[in-house]
């Protein structure tokens, strides 16, 4: 017991509350930080975080909190990134121009398609509720965080950019927007990445957040 | 893969969710919260949360209410009313709201609208406007809740909101708020078909049918209801299933 202690870090980019409280109403007991060593002593951790990536990038240099991310994952830490703090887990992003990641995803992280699959054009961002299918390639959510959503089940998401995982196995749920496949979540090892907000998503983020504490 | 959303509003004043009818003559309702609550659990794709008396700070003010709410709703909220400045904004953002709607204070200063949306994305800006029919599809925008009027047409400002870098509309008809007449599909069509972001149709539900007339003839993207849930004249789930039945795709929700 006492096991469900979460840092979330604290580097200045976004709404840090509704992700706090999302995860204690799945029952765990939640520190907001940007302390090194809080991190680091946690059982899991979540990189939250809206905003540009580069700016993202900047402001977790300023604290060194790139460094603390990455051990974080070095030490085989459960580590959560939601929308921005998902896109940074990646080698790099091409949002204004390429800006380094933190590495601990093999890919790059690319804009949303501004056409249909049927070559018209749609609306950037990416608002709304999306529903969350499998990848080509894979067959089920055993064993990732998406454990517990059925296929269909729509997430919220608030995006201009998405993951693009080099490995295909790195890569958990897509949602299609215009007909085409966007990269939704994201998982490596002890690493976890969501381009919807759990903490917005109704009933379906919340058994995401469920299943990551419980890990 | 277009999902309509449907969309709780909820009118404020001081401690009180409140409803009017054309924005006046308010009438107390009950504790937002419990309503807020009760509506994110019949389904509501995201909440609505507009201030009458623009209090934003302090004890019951507008801040204080959405603070609450992040406690028990995991879903979108916007919150509007008495944003005049970045700052405000900022500030109902960090307690807990997605987006901030501008209505008075962008009429008087339209800049407020690029500053908002160059600080925090155009997603987290809508532009609030309160219209009212000035003549055969001509409609003025209001502001001070319906009370007072700018001058602007109502599409043409839509446009320029639009252009300054708002996110999303939120189009309010102060002739059917209140009303249970169904929405003013003409003013949602002249809107929708004038901008490329979503539009918010708000004002006169008044039974579930109506919002198939203002999706599919009106074009709108999100339905806002206010009046039809706050006096249990129906459920987020019964317009869902009256969508549904009508070929309108929406959000499934477990508990429907």
């Amino acid at each position: 017991m006492g096991t469900r202690e979460v840092a979330v870090i604290d580097y200045g980019m976004g709404n840090l509350l509704s992700v706090r409280r999302g995860l204690e109403h799945c029952g765990a007991t939640v520190t907001v930080t940007a302390d090194p060593d809080v991190i680091l002593s946690a059982r899991l951790v979540v990189l939250p975080g809206v905003g540009a990536f580069a700016d993202g990038m900047v402001e977790l240099r300023r604290r060194a909190l790139d460094v603390v991310v990455r051990e974080v994952s070095a030490r085989g830490t459960q580590l959560l990134g939601i929308c921005l703090g998902m896109q940074m887990l990646l080698d790099e992003s091409d949002e204004f121009g390429t800006t380094a990641g933190l590495g601990l995803i093999p890919g790059r992280v690319i804009p949303v398609p501004s056409t249909t699959a049927d070559n018209r054009p749609q609306k950037i961002p990416h608002i709304g509720w999306n529903a969350l299918v499998l990848p080509e390639g894979r067959e089920d959510w055993e064993n990732t965080l998406l454990q517990d959503v059925k296929l269909g089940e729509a997430v919220y998401f608030v995006h201009s950019f998405a993951a693009s995982p080099t490995d295909s196995d790195h890569r958990i749920a897509d949602c299609l927007y215009g007909g085409i496949p966007v990269s939704a979540a994201i998982g490596r090892e002890n690493v976890f990445g969501c381009q919807f907000h759990p903490e917005k998503s109704g009933e379906v983020g919340l058994k995401v957040l469920q299943r990551f504490l419980s890990r | 893969m277009r999902k309509i959303r449907l969309i709780a509003r909820l009118d404020i004043k001081g401690p009180n969710l409140i409803k009017g009818i054309h924005l006046e003559g308010l009438r107390v309702i009950g504790a937002p919260n419990e309503h807020a609550l009760r509506y994110y659990r019949q389904g509501a794709d995201e909440l609505i949360y507009m201030d009458c008396v623009a209090s934003l700070y302090g004890r019951n003010s507008l801040g204080d209410i959405v603070e609450n709410a992040v406690q028990d709703v995991f879903v979108p909220m916007t919150v509007g009313g008495g944003i005049r400045t970045v700052e405000d904004a900022a500030y109902l953002l960090r307690c807990g709201a997605d987006k901030v709607a501008v209505n008075t204070a962008a009429v008087a200063n339209p800049k407020l609208i690029s500053d908002i949306a160059r600080r925090f994305g155009s997603q987290c800006m809508v532009l609030s406007i309160e219209a009212k029919r000035i003549g055969p599809d001509r409609w003025e925008a209001y502001t001070n809740n319906g009370r007072e009027r700018s001058g602007l047409d109502a599409v043409a400002w839509a446009k320029q909101g639009v252009a300054l870098g708002a996110g999303e509309i939120l189009l309010t008809s102060v002739d059917r708020e209140g009303t249970r007449k169904g929405f003013e599909i003409s003013l949602v069509r002249a809107v929708s078909q004038a901008v490329a972001v979503p539009v918010i149709a708000s004002g006169g539900m008044g039974k579930p049918e109506d919002v198939l007339d203002v999706v599919q003839q009106g074009e709108a993207d999100a339905v806002a209801m206010a009046d039809f849930l706050h006096y249990h004249r129906g459920t987020v789930g019964d317009i869902r299933r009256v969508a549904q039945a009508a070929g309108i795709e929406v959000r499934i929700h477990g508990h429907a």
